[in-house]
């Protein structure tokens, strides 16, 4: 008994205990379909690549996952979201294809300047929007919902813009890399994981995780104590970005193209539910990097598996949506602490009858 | 009801959250009079004001006005305003880009047969009430084009015009210079003479005694009394407003007072200000000695405090420390100088609730290595417990979040972040509010000994024998400005006379 409440009490038990319900309907309804129950599961290789629902849940969450690093910062920080993210992906995608097609060129079969340049730029982009944010939001106190709305609804407009209204096709194999594959596992993986495992361990060895947490709860304060509480959160936002724009390079590199109007789209908000998955306030303060990432391969879980059993994509969202409510529901505060007293009162009630 | 009395609240409570603001407290407001109501910031005055216009609902108490059967209870101010209470608030609430007539007449416009605004009666009336006041203006132009005493009294003019027995007047002075305040006090007296009975909520003393028929002073949320002006001089007056006689506490005098004036000296302020808060000042702190800020509460202690700090920016003036010129533009300018903060609001300003006490105890030293050189666990387990011991916090664990701790020992976590750092000058404002007496005496104690290490310390306290206790020196603060120091004579008397200044009304 006391081992499952030390198990429950744990900060990240709920998001876990969510992801485990999403597997669990994927095993469920293998098994009523007559299928194998656990395919869920099973990795194969084929073609000399790993090939399974899982690898495609990691796979395609990746950019879900990458944007939610940034994204758990962010509310940490300035308790507000960064809703341009999307948007910034597609800017990024946009400024990295055009650089690397060629200005006003629709399809390039060869580079126009080398790789790194391309993909570098790119990144830098959204690096750039996140500044503006973070500038807007640090420096000027806009609130950060008003201050990403603006790139929010410029960012995709602007990436048009520079590809000359075209959809812009990169078609050389060097730049399919990064949604490709790298050696048998799926690119984006590998860079998803990365990038955790590099924010994991700036938050590590670094005085950040400190900072942001302490800017997050009390502004004021943190800069009595002598914390620059404008410049964290300036860096925050650009770490958004700079997401963003990782992001970005691998969602253009899937479709070897920057497809402005879609690469990116509503991506925003998979990125803060994420956060909010993960058991993180969206006022700020402690956050848990784990916890949004868990968050993340939720939803895109979520997404897999409804598509898995046949839902179609127009209807997704609507089962998506019944999902996410009761994922939030099972954390909410007052329905925990409902449970708590029920269980408490059940508690008592044993006692007596021992007694 | 005496019948000159326009305004009667009696027993008026209210509570906040875990907060008594208003005991019973009585206030009585008579015709043609002008009401001073006093008290330190906090002692309830606002919170009366706001009760009685119907922004707080106050809990038990009765309120009469003149000409109004049984008690009135205002739930709006614009209920307050139809039954005769208008207020005027420190910031003009009236729209400065609509004309001078609008301002007047809006919510009230004059109309024509045809329901649209009578433009030409509003103008003439307008203008009237304007010439009636003696106040030489075009009510074609918008009120942003006149000066902020013109504007209050346009925003005064008008709660009049609105036949108003009453009329409320908070911090209506804290804009205006000299001469406008001035005009200001015309007005008013023309008004008086009208028949109008005014509450005058103010914290300068001088302007009191300039206009004021009768004070009325709370403290801590209780009545203290209502006095005549010629009754209460201002030493009196102050004591009234600190809960202090100063005829019955026996002075204390501290011990030998130590000579510091050969000492190095570590912090030289020269004409060192804050526009808007603080006005120049020069002020000398040497090596190992405590120095005490007094005066009321608002008086600017805190905000001179401050403005070495850098916590406030836009400091002018000139500010050596150890010797060298230094500029301040954040906390951490000053950290990097050797200098701490103890904030007075320590909810707000000091603790990071939901981050651990050994979090809050190392955060100013890690804001001072920087981000990249993280204090090591063990590290910052080892320097948590070194001070959980030396200031004896009471807490379950280390790892306890500061939130949970009672307030004298979130407030030693404060200390002890600030002690972690070492630093050569700590500002210590108001350490010991809120505390009790056992943990006061520590702290006392534990600047008393710090100094004894040589460093210098700034304590800023609202209690007076506590400084006297501790300080060598104290510097006097009046309506934002250090009007003196009292280095020699160190008694509850001669410090509660400095704070009134002023030997006019003594």
């Amino acid at each position: 008994m006391s081992n499952i409440k030390k198990l429950t009490s744990k900060r990240l038990f709920l998001p876990v205990f969510c992801m485990l319900l999403v597997m669990m309907v994927n095993i469920l309804f293998d098994l009523f379909s007559g299928n194998f129950p656990f395919s869920f599961f099973t990795i194969s290789v084929r073609n000399g690549v790993l090939f399974g629902r899982l690898i495609d849940v990691l796979n395609r969450g990746s950019e879900i996952a990458i944007l939610a690093i940034g994204m758990t910062l962010v509310v940490s920080s300035s308790a507000g979201t960064d809703i341009s993210v999307g948007s910034v992906m597609s800017l990024s995608a946009a400024f990295c294809c055009m650089l690397l097609a060629g200005y006003g060129v629709s399809s390039a079969n060869e580079l126009a300047v080398p790789l790194i340049v391309g993909v570098l730029a790119g990144i830098l982009m959204g690096c750039f929007c996140g500044a503006i944010n973070g500038a807007l939001v640090a420096y000027l106190n806009v609130q950060p919902m008003v201050a990403t709305l603006i790139l929010y609804s410029a960012a995709r407009a602007v990436g048009l813009l520079l590809c000359n209204n075209l959809i812009v096709y990169v078609r050389d194999d060097s730049f399919k890399f990064f949604g490709g594959f790298c050696g048998f596992i799926p690119t984006p993986i590998v860079i998803a994981a990365i990038c955790i495992v590099v924010v994991s361990l700036v938050l590590k060895k670094t005085a950040l995780g400190l900072y942001v947490q302490s800017v997050g709860i009390n502004k004021k304060a943190s800069r009595i104590a002598g914390l620059n509480s404008a410049r964290i959160i300036f860096l925050c936002y650009v770490v958004s970005g700079l997401c963003a724009g990782i992001a970005g390079i691998v969602a253009a590199s899937r479709i070897s193209s920057a497809d402005s109007n879609n690469i990116g789209l509503s991506y925003e908000l998979d990125a803060i539910l994420s956060v909010a998955l993960g058991g993180n306030s969206l006022g700020g303060g402690k956050f848990s990097l784990a916890g949004s990432v868990i968050g993340a391969y939720t939803i895109q879980a979520i997404t897999t598996t409804l598509f898995a059993i046949g839902v179609s994509t127009d209807q997704a969202p609507v089962y998506k949506a019944i999902i996410v409510i009761i994922i939030v529901a099972i954390q909410a505060t007052p329905l925990k602490d409902y449970f708590r007293q029920r269980s408490a009162k059940k508690a008592t009630l044993k006692g007596g009858a021992v007694r | 009801m005496e019948n000159n009395v326009v305004l009667t609240m009696r027993g008026i409570t209210m509570t906040f959250p875990g907060v008594k603001a208003l005991d019973h407290v009585d206030f009585t407001l008579r015709k043609g009079e002008i009401h001073a109501l006093m008290g330190e910031n906090g002692a309830g005055k606002s919170t009366l004001i706001k009760c009685l216009t119907g922004i707080n609902a106050f809990e038990a108490g009765e309120i009469h006005v003149d000409g109004i059967e049984g008690p009135v209870v205002n739930h709006s101010t614009m209920d307050a305003q139809k039954k005769g209470i208008a207020t005027v608030y420190q910031e003009v609430n009236l729209c400065p880009n609509l004309s001078v007539a609008e301002n007047l007449f809006i919510g009230r416009e004059p109309r024509t047969r045809f329901g649209t605004i009578d433009w030409k009666t509003m103008i003439r009336k307008s203008q009237k009430i304007m010439d009636d006041l003696d106040m030489n203006i075009d009510v074609t132009q918008n009120l942003e084009e006149y000066s902020l005493a013109l504007q209050q009294m346009i925003a005064i003019a008008r709660a009049v015009d609105m036949e108003s027995k009453v009329l409320i007047l908070d911090e209506p002075t804290s804009s205006l210079d000299d001469n406008e305040v001035e005009k200001l006090f015309r007005l008013m007296n023309r008004l008086k003479s009208q028949g109008v009975g005014i509450v005058f909520v103010t914290h300068f003393l001088e302007q009191v005694y300039a206009v004021c028929d009768r004070i009325t002073v709370l403290r801590n949320g209780q009545l203290v009394g209502e006095y005549l002006v010629e009754e209460l001089p201002r030493v009196k007056l102050v004591a009234a407003m600190m809960g202090k006689d100063f005829d019955d506490l026996a002075a204390i005098k501290s011990g030998e007072t130590p000579d510091f004036s050969h000492a190095e000296v570590l912090i030289d302020a020269k004409g060192l200000s804050h526009r808007g808060t603080i006005k120049p000042f020069d002020l000398e702190i040497h090596k190992g000695e405590v120095v005490g800020l007094t005066g009321l509460l608002g008086s600017g202690r805190s905000e001179l405090a401050r403005v070495i700090y850098g916590a406030d920016k836009n400091q002018t003036g000139t500010l050596k420390v150890g010797g060298k010129e230094a500029k301040i533009n954040a906390p951490i300018d000053a950290m990097n100088l050797g200098m701490g903060l103890l904030p007075d609001d320590r909810k707000a300003e000091g603790i990071i609730g939901d981050l651990s006490v050994r979090e809050n105890i190392i955060l100013a030293l890690q804001a001072r290595r920087g981000m990249f050189k993280l204090l090591p666990m063990s590290k910052q387990i080892e320097i948590a417990d070194q001070y959980i011991d030396a200031v004896q916090i009471k807490t379950a664990s280390r790892e306890s979040l500061i939130k949970q701790l009672s307030g004298g020992n979130q407030q030693k976590v404060i200390l002890a972040r600030w002690l972690a750092t070492n630093p050569d000058f700590l500002i210590l404002d108001e350490p010991t509010r809120g505390i009790d007496v056992g943990t006061k005496t520590e702290i006392q104690k534990l600047v008393l000994k710090l100094a004894g290490e040589g460093k210098s310390i700034m304590f800023i306290s609202s209690e007076i024998d506590e400084m006297l206790r501790t300080c060598s020196k104290l510097g006097v603060m009046r309506d934002g400005a250090k009007v003196g120091e009292i280095t020699e004579d160190l008694t509850q008397e001669h410090v509660m006379k400095a704070i009134a200044g002023g030997g006019s009304n003594e």
